[in-house]
């Protein structure tokens, strides 16, 4: 490790994303003086003109740290990733998309011709009446052309390459992010331990339930409502008024900013420590606390109502892997998901 | 790894080895990672077994031990043992089950020997992330509960009492004695129900170890063996019990009758303010409130005014109690089968067809007829009477189970009759005769020498509709006579319904309160019905007596001592050791989201406001684990029953089935 | 693996106190069934968590089969009844995932019931030998494409559809 004077290497790249991190990078402000001073942007495409080919052009491990979000869902993100590992000390998966799959990774709960259907052929947005879809190659008559393909099933980082470090979110709250730039620096000037690889970073390790001023109570959840069919009361914990919140199953440290404002928590920090599946564990939580159905009743009377009750809540797969599909246990639907 | 596990495959004689390939299986484990030691062995719960386990601990360094043979609920303790003998925590073992579970249930063999070693593979996949756990001291109060003051109760109360030991009694009734007190004759022996009974219940309302709490009902149960904390509710009898003398002037000069369809079935009448019957323990009477001229229309109070001893009260209260017991001994009883769900044999609709507890309390002395047997609509003596077995029993379309006493009480009556009517002929109407006690059998011939009639056919019909000049004014009987091989139609004067033994209407609700399970005919379930009758698969919770299934005196009184016994050898030792499997909360890593707080059914949760985090109690914690479950973020463990082992005992179980992680795919 | 030589596995979380027992009580009664399950104990159905459920269906099983007590005789009180809510949520969830409703059963057998549970058992086993393998990691997983498409075929192909 050379002097405090040397700048550090710096890249962020964004996959299949919707350069939500990219802003909240920006959001740290002023701050972001401080990290000009201590690192060189030798590839940010968002805000330089960086071209692959001078990506391609550095050494081996020429980048201390890299922020990668965004997730892999065709041949090009991948490409990159491969690249950014290969000339990166430090990979970084940033925000949901890369830890996680993020929104692109819904996708998995289709199929690639579904998708294609719908965005290339049958929208009512799109004349095409050539029923024209994505080739990888075209000749054309200045040559053969060539576009990245797109992949069957959306992936996050981590299952593509290896990776240092996670931080989760959607985006990573700014000042978190501002927290880990921090630490960073301090490592790669001090020479301060580096954390354990694969350690969630910018984030708590408990829920997001203990950050959120909402009050709280037993939970006896009757139905669920969609955010549109009631208006919450203030003060009071939504997962007890009947709005889906993921709260609980969710890593803290984004300041639970959804719920203060009454809408429940999407998940987008992902599981805790110790957790296979986060999807799995807020059905558990869920579930659990159902209130429908009164033990005394006959059987078919409690299943009957523990149906009603849980036919209230409109898609739970969308709803419990929203940020983190590509990181579950299944990773994706079979035989094009549901009929 | 540094583990090393120990793998022994039981041949269990030829129950195992007959079908599962057990040498192939225990050279397989050993090629296993992480095994130390394979070894196939005829017996493993021998001695012999067992010190090849201890042995094997000590020559090895084993770290963890796998035997894949007979139920855990057979012989995990015994190999638990083992290993605590040869210095190995006895948590760090686990079975698998490829007798109960594989062997016995198949005679593909190469089907076998593939499901088995993927047992052992689970099993060893999960063992090596078992911890070494302590036993938990439980500390046993010793008072008892007992609920119920029939016969069993009466028992296994009176074994316990005269043992040193304090019992609450806890009885629904006025009085206890149970159904037996309305018992005459008891079969074989023909001693009179009350004679036998009458002294232990004397016996109980003096006893000095003894708080009887009649009229009285449990109401909640909290905590767990050793300590149980029980809300019992005393119903107000509107008699003061410090003054009342039991002199009885208040039953006397009450106006008002009712019918007593309790005791007396119906049969006759007793006063509001009653006594269920004269020997009634304790004697205070108690005024049925919903048939009182005072409370329903504020006038009347004869007896107030009339009692020597000023003991009426009516603004008496329910009293609500709260005792801790270290034990409970459910001796609830049964209730009898009601035959108007067989609108064929007329009962209620045809005057003189009697359920066999009318016909109990007709023939008691002390009963509405003085012990003559009389119609019902008029004061005759039958000439005939036809008796009816199985009724409600050993039938498909109500209970499938044969009642067990229906046989004996059915025989007595015929003795009965024949005693006090000998000119009246008996018929018995029965499918089998079960008489399987002592002296059964030789009474049952002493009633066919007295001249009953037993005719072998489950009744079709009773009858009031005559077809033949014989049949005007009788009941018909019409039956298929399977030995003679004909219909019959008997015409008689009066028809006894046998009724069989059901559980108690509110069976469920009792059980749900105590934490046991009923069968599907709502008898309590017992921890083992060869080896443990008495104890529930709720520790600390026993059964005894009609409760647990139809049986008559001698069975019941057998059980009712049979948990006592068990009661005070727990007392006895004052501490039991429990095992540690209970849930555990994290809370360096608890929310506060409180999904797990109202999860526990045994309320072993508790949110602490200040801290907000939720806290697991252990010592009123069972192990079910739904909270483990439950916590969203898997910040609750549940001992022994881990998410990690469980996740690697699924692993293990699907060891040939999962594919090598494709590369770039997280491993696992 | 061929059709020929599929045979189902089921992972089977039974509960200590009844379904457990009446797994027991059907192999001491000799009742044979198919082997196709492979059993874990827990100590009631409310510990089978739903990502334990998922783990098994990603590693390799065809199905799996939750049995605990009937309901009211549970023996922690209501643990079962907990199963039963995450059972339908979860149930309801797998149908987006495209797993047939078969593959993952709630069955309720007492202590008592043996044969009931062996019938279940072998039902189940039947469904799943007609509905075909589910092998996950190998159907599913294994099918996530790592090499991009080489050819407009392989774009135009839907993964899964296939199979």
């Amino acid at each position: 490790m050379m002097g405090a004077e040397r700048k550090f290497k710096l890249a962020m790249y964004w996959a299949a994303s919707c350069g939500g991190c990219e802003i909240s990078v920006l959001n740290i402000g002023e701050r972001l003086l401080e990290v000009d001073a201590a690192f060189d942007v030798v590839f940010w495409p968002v805000a330089f003109d960086f071209k692959y080919s001078d990506l391609r052009a550095y050494p081996d491990g020429y980048i201390d740290l890299c922020l990668f979000n965004g997730a892999i869902v065709n041949s090009e993100n991948e490409e990159i990733a491969h690249l950014l590992r290969q000339k990166s000390k430090l990979l970084v998966a940033f925000g949901s998309c890369a830890s996680a799959g993020g929104i692109p990774a819904l996708a998995n709960l289709t199929t690639r011709s579904a998708i294609f259907q719908t965005v290339y052929l049958n929208n009512p947005s799109i004349d095409n009446p050539d029923q024209v879809l994505p080739e990888p190659t075209y000749s054309a008559q200045e040559g053969e052309l060539q576009i990245p393909t797109f992949y069957p099933t959306v992936k996050k980082l981590e299952q593509v390459v290896e990776i240092d470090y996670v931080i989760p979110g959607c985006p990573p709250e700014a000042d978190q992010i501002w927290q880990v730039l921090q630490s960073v620096i301090s490592i790669l000037q001090n020479g301060t331990p580096l954390p354990p690889k694969g350690a969630v970073l910018g984030a708590m390790d408990t829920a997001v339930c203990k950050e959120c001023v909402l009050e709280k109570h037993e939970k006896q959840i009757a139905r669920f409502y969609r955010p549109y069919e009631i208006i919450p009361e203030p003060g009071l914990c939504l997962l007890e008024q009947g709005l889906v919140c993921l709260g609980p199953a969710t890593r803290g440290g984004c300041g639970a900013l959804c719920p203060k404002v009454g809408i429940g928590c999407r998940g987008c920090y992902g599981p805790l420590d110790g957790v296979d599946d986060q999807g799995a564990r807020i059905l558990a939580a869920l579930s659990s606390v159902i209130s429908a159905g009164d033990p005394k009743e006959e059987e078919q009377e409690i299943e009957r109502k523990i149906d009603a009750a849980i036919g209230t809540l409109v898609d739970p797969a969308g709803a419990f892997y929203r940020f983190g599909m590509a990181g579950s246990l299944l990773i994706r639907a079979r035989n094009g998901g549901s009929r | 790894m540094s583990e090393r596990v120990g793998v022994y495959v039981c041949h269990c004689g030829t129950n195992i080895a007959g079908v599962v390939n057990v040498e192939e299986v225990a050279r397989w484990a050993s090629e296993q990672p992480d095994v130390a030691i394979a070894r196939d062995y005829k017996f493993m719960c021998s001695s012999l077994g067992q010190d090849l386990i201890e042995a094997d601990i000590e020559q090895f360094g084993l770290t963890h031990v796998v035997v894949a043979a007979c139920s855990p609920n057979m012989h995990e303790k015994t190999f638990r043992a083992a290993c605590e003998r040869a210095g190995l925590n006895p948590f760090l073992f686990e079975m698998a089950n490829i007798r109960e579970l594989n062997s016995w249930t198949t005679k593909d063999s190469q089907a076998a020997t593939h499901k088995a070693k993927a047992q052992i593979m689970g099993a060893i996949q999960r063992v090596i992330h078992h911890q070494p756990l302590e036993l938990i001291p439980v500390q046993i109060n010793p008072n008892t509960l007992i609920l119920g003051g029939g016969i069993a109760g009466i028992t296994a109360a009176l074994e316990l009492a005269n043992g040193g030991y304090h019992v609450y009694l806890v009885e629904r009734e006025p009085s206890i004695g149970g159904h037996m007190a309305q018992w005459d004759k008891t079969f074989p022996t023909l001693d009179c129900a009350a004679c036998i009974l009458t002294p232990r219940m004397v016996e109980v309302g003096q006893h000095p170890n003894i708080t009887l709490l009649t009229y009285s009902e449990v109401e909640a149960v909290e905590g767990s063996l050793g300590n149980f904390r029980v809300t019992i509710r005393k119903k107000a009898r509107y008699v003061n019990e410090e003054l009342c003398t039991g002199c009885a002037i208040c039953e006397e000069k009450c106006p008002k009758k009712v019918v007593d369809d309790v005791f007396e079935a119906g049969l006759s009448k007793r006063k509001v303010i009653y006594r269920p019957f004269p020997q009634a323990v304790p004697k205070y009477p108690v005024i049925d409130v919903a048939n009182c001229t005072y409370f329903q229309r504020g006038k009347c109070k004869a007896c107030q005014i009339l009692c020597p001893a000023n003991a009426i009260d009516f603004e008496q209260q329910d009293q609500i109690l709260q005792v801790e017991v270290g034990n409970v001994i459910l001796a609830t009883g049964y209730e009898t089968f009601d035959p108007h769900r067989i609108p064929q044999y007329g009962y209620g609709r045809l005057a003189n067809v009697f359920t066999s507890v009318e016909f109990e309390r007709m023939v008691n002395a002390s009963g509405p007829t003085a012990g003559k047997i009389l119609l019902r609509d008029q004061p005759v003596e039958p000439k005939s009477v036809a008796i009816i077995h199985c009724v409600g029993s050993r039938d498909k379309n109500f209970n499938e189970y044969c009642s067990r006493v229906c046989c004996m009480y059915s025989l007595k009556f015929a003795h009965l009759v024949r005693e006090r009517l000998p000119d009246a002929e008996v018929y018995n109407f029965y499918i089998d005769i079960r008489a399987a006690g002592k002296r059964y059998e030789e009474f049952y011939h002493r009633v066919m020498d007295e001249g009953a009639h037993f005719i072998r056919g489950r009744v079709a019909e009773v009858t009031d509709v005559a077809r033949a000049l014989e049949e005007e004014g009788k009941l018909i009987v019409q039956v298929y006579d399977t030995l003679y091989g004909a219909q019959r139609r008997i015409p008689v004067d009066m028809v006894i319904l046998s009724v069989g033994m059901e559980a108690r209407h509110d069976a469920r609700q009792v059980a749900q309160l105590f934490g046991l399970g009923c069968d599907a005919s709502n008898f309590f379930t017992e921890r083992h019905p060869k080896l443990d009758p008495v104890l529930t698969t709720a520790e600390g919770i026993f059964i005894a007596g009609g409760c647990q299934g139809p049986m008559a005196i001698p069975e019941t009184v057998a059980q009712a001592a049979a948990a006592a016994a068990r009661v005070i050898s727990y007392i006895g030792k004052g501490t039991v050791m429990m095992e540690p499997i209970k849930a555990q909360i994290d809370a360096d890593h608890c929310s506060g989201c409180r999904i797990c707080n109202n999860l526990c059914p045994y309320k072993a949760i508790v949110y602490h406001e200040d801290q907000k985090v939720s806290e697991v109690v252990a010592t009123l914690c069972q192990g079910c684990g739904t909270c483990v479950a439950a916590c969203p973020s898997a910040a609750i463990s549940g001992a022994h029953y881990t998410h990690l082992q469980l996740a690697a005992q699924i692993e293990g179980l699907l060891w040939d089935a999962r594919m090598p992680e494709m590369a770039g795919i997280e491993g696992d | 693996m061929s059709e020929s030589t599929y045979e189902p596995i089921i992972i089977g979380f039974l509960c200590n106190w009844c379904s457990y027992r009446a797994a027991d009580l059907a192999g001491t009664a000799r009742l044979h069934y198919s082997t196709n399950m492979r059993p874990i104990r827990v100590m009631c159905s409310g510990r089978v968590e739903p990502d334990l459920v998922l783990a098994a269906l990603r590693n390799g099983a065809d199905g799996v089969l939750i049995a605990g007590c009937h309901p009211g005789e549970c023996h922690y009180l209501e643990g079962n009844l907990k199963t039963l809510r995450r059972y339908k949520l979860l149930k309801r969830m797998l149908a987006q995932f495209g797993i047939e409703k078969e593959r993952v059963q709630l069955v309720w057998a007492s202590a008592s019931e043996g044969s009931a549970l062996a019938n279940a058992i072998n039902r189940m086993t039947q469904e799943l030998r007609q509905l075909g393998p589910l092998r996950w990691q190998e159907t599913v997983i294994k099918r996530v494409d790592l090499q991009p498409a080489k050819t407009v075929e392989m774009v135009r192909d839907p993964v899964g559809e296939e199979v």
